[in-house]
């Protein structure tokens, strides 16, 4: 159950590596031991997230997940709710490769948009019903503001966020009355593993302040937050440049 | 009524949706056989702050109240259990009858009052609601109706005083009243600069008090710490009343004067408003005040005359935190008093109480010492202060109140109550398929081996 505060007391993260879901969890775990399920592909980069989650005083179970296998995504999904209730799922993975190749590469292509789109509804589906018989739960979908307004500079991936964005924005509304709530949070730039070596886009942020972001719309019941909180007016005067001066813009 | 609806506490925190129904005691055992894997609850008119009365994804009943009869030569009620303290009150000054232990509200039921084993300002000296309580019908988890009294079946008793509905289904209680010569107190008021000296005045007039409460400025610091306003109050005798009382000697308590509107600005409940209002409300209370004679709402339900004041913590709720510490940890309660105070937490007045002796119920909140109750506008960075608080009151062997507890955790729970596997292995005789669920008992797995 989520309490008063705003507290967890249980969490499953999809894409349990995530920088930004371990920041999230970190907050939480200062608060107070909790548990949490750490839904990834096996390997080291798991068992190390779940040994830091252990060092802040929480419970880590390790589960077998890949973003690209929805067939198993229901199974999985109830086998970890069937141990309790999950008072927050984060759905924390996505994939972003070189632009370029991604929408001229057709493996490429498929491969983001089946992760971060195909298997992002494939997990909210069935968090969606989950949460509704538990009468209560919080859904985090990390997008991005990439999928608010899709540029050409990175536009599948963009899109497959836009799509996911979409989807868990819409699943907010269906599940409303339900107990159920969605959380969407749109990040600008954030400064991980997965962004490594590319050049920061201004109001960039650390995984920390999205893992802020996530903790407190959690709290206070937003349905969606942005990071930085002035990123949404940034965007917002985007969507009315016109095209050929957009185009121009370096973004 | 039927239907799947978002509920919460007094304190309007931590929705969770459920499917409220309304039924009679008859359809109980009906509504236990149907229940699903997320089970039901009996929830009463939600005056817990926190949790209790939630139970998310499963089925909450509300049962319909019948008319209470005195019974035994008029020494006792024979009442069910979904009937408020308010219409009992109504029913027994008819009666020239009084409740023998009455909370801050009167709008708490029957059941509510045994299942959180509710006490008031005469703790002190007539103990909590079950310490009165005869008898009582409960229904338990399998559907079977049990008559349940301290000596027939201790360990049930026990396990339901207290056990936050937990046990079953209480559908009618036979309760000890308490004669009066009217509906009205004799209430003395004095104002009190420090806690320490209210401490001292407590224990110094407890003995021949029978009502008796500290209104606390929590956001007094230095000198002023604790600076209290003490009323101690008594049923007041008919040759007392003065000619306007004497004419209204049985008028029972009404229902809200006013109503809080639905819609409240942000930050009604701030620092410099509280702090205003804590002042005025200190400087207009009098130095000592004798033999003032007042209504049983306005000694002993002062908020009940505002329907729906919770609203005015706006749209992110509020939080009450309740402790008890024992009489030798007096040190721990002026310490969280520091704590509170240097916190500076808007706080409306918070409730200062000696309690007497504890009783035998597995989870029931009172034990002889210190009770501090205040409540604070819900948000994250209350968070550490708690975490604060909740280790001096371990600390000092001291537990919290469940009936208002939205936050603690499981492991200081057990610690706290250290009944609790007593509890827990009454939970499987009496329920032994776990159809009884709540929010409160997921949040504190009070439950065995569930979560």
């Amino acid at each position: 159950m989520i309490d008063a505060l705003g507290q967890p007391r249980r969490v499953l993260v999809l894409g349990g590596t995530s920088e930004i879901a371990l920041a999230a969890v970190s907050r939480w775990a200062a608060n107070g031991a909790i548990e949490v399920v750490l839904a990834a592909r096996p390997g080291p980069r798991r068992t190390s997230a779940a040994n830091q989650v252990r060092e802040w005083g929480s419970t880590a179970t390790e589960v077998d997940f890949d973003a690209l296998d929805a067939e198993a995504h229901p199974a999985l999904i109830n086998e970890v709710a069937s141990g309790g209730d999950i008072d927050v799922a984060l759905v924390a993975f996505g994939v972003l490769g070189d632009e370029e190749e991604a929408w001229t590469d057709h493996a490429s292509a498929l491969w983001h948009a089946r992760v971060n789109y195909v298997g992002a509804v494939s997990v909210g589906v069935v968090l969606g019903q989950v949460m509704g018989k538990q009468g209560h739960g919080v859904i985090v979908a990390l997008s991005s503001v990439a999928g608010e307004l899709v540029r050409r500079s990175n536009f599948v991936y963009g899109s497959s966020k836009a799509g996911m964005d979409g989807f868990y924005r819409g699943l907010g509304e269906a599940v409303r009355g339900s107990g159920a709530r969605v959380l969407v949070v749109r990040p600008g730039f954030v400064h991980t593993k997965m962004t490594e070596g590319r050049s920061p886009a201004p109001l960039s942020v650390t995984a920390d302040q999205v893992g802020e972001a996530i903790v407190s719309g959690v709290a206070d019941g937003s349905d969606l937050v942005w990071v930085p909180g002035p990123m949404r007016v940034v965007m917002s005067g985007l969507r009315h440049v016109p095209r050929p001066i957009f185009r121009k813009l370096p973004l | 009524m039927s239907g799947e609806v978002t509920l919460t506490g007094w304190g309007r925190t931590a929705p969770t949706a459920a499917w409220l129904r309304t039924v009679t005691a008859e359809d109980v055992a009906a509504e236990i056989a149907a229940a699903s894997e997320r089970g039901l609850l009996v929830r009463g008119l939600g005056r817990s702050y926190g949790d209790a009365a939630q139970n998310a994804g499963g089925v909450v009943l509300t049962l319909r109240d019948s008319a209470p009869t005195l019974v035994e030569g008029g020494a006792a009620v024979r009442v069910s259990g979904a009937t408020s303290l308010h219409d009992l009150m109504a029913f027994l000054l008819s009666h020239q009858r009084f409740v023998p232990v009455t909370p801050g509200t009167r709008y708490v039921t029957v059941g509510g009052a045994i299942a959180c084993d509710i006490h008031g300002k005469n703790h002190h000296v007539a103990g909590s609601f079950s310490d009165h309580v005869r008898s009582f019908d409960l229904i338990d988890g399998t559907g079977v109706t049990h008559t349940v009294t301290r000596e027939s079946d201790p360990d049930t008793f026990n396990a339901t005083a207290g056990g936050m509905g937990l046990t079953g289904v209480i559908t009618s209680a036979l309760i000890d009243v308490l004669p009066v010569e009217s509906a009205w107190m004799r209430v003395t008021t004095e104002r009190i600069g420090g806690v320490r000296e209210v401490m001292d005045q407590i224990k110094a007039t407890d003995a021949t008090t029978t009502y008796s409460v500290a209104w606390i400025d929590t956001l007094a610091r230095g000198d002023a710490l604790g600076r209290s306003v003490l009323t101690r109050g008594e049923h007041a005798r008919f040759d007392e009343l003065g000619a306007t009382a004497a004419e209204a000697r049985w008028t029972p308590p009404k229902g809200p004067i006013l109503h809080a509107p639905p819609w409240l600005p942000r930050g009604l409940v701030s620092l410099p408003t509280i702090t205003a209002f804590n002042e005025l409300w200190f400087r207009k209370a009098p130095r000592h005040r004798e033999g003032e004679i007042q209504s049983i709402s306005a000694f002993f339900h002062p908020l009940d005359a505002v329907g729906g004041w919770n609203r005015m913590y706006g749209s992110t709720g509020m939080v009450q935190y309740q402790f008890v510490v024992p009489d030798e940890a007096e040190d721990a309660l002026i310490e969280a008093l520091r704590i509170i105070a240097n916190a500076r937490n808007p706080s409306f007045l918070a409730v200062l109480k000696r309690f007497g002796r504890g009783n035998q119920g597995y989870l029931s909140f009172p034990r002889e010492g210190w009770t501090l109750a205040l409540d604070m506008p819900a948000k994250v960075s209350l968070i550490p202060l708690f975490a604060l608080l909740d280790a001096l009151v371990l600390a000092a062997g001291g537990r919290l109140y469940l009936a208002k507890d939205a936050r603690m955790n499981a492991a200081d729970l057990a610690t706290m109550y250290p009944r609790l596997p007593q509890f827990q292995a009454s939970l499987t005789r009496l329920d032994p398929a776990g159809v009884f669920q709540s929010d409160l008992a997921r949040r504190l797995s009070l439950r065995r081996s569930t979560s």
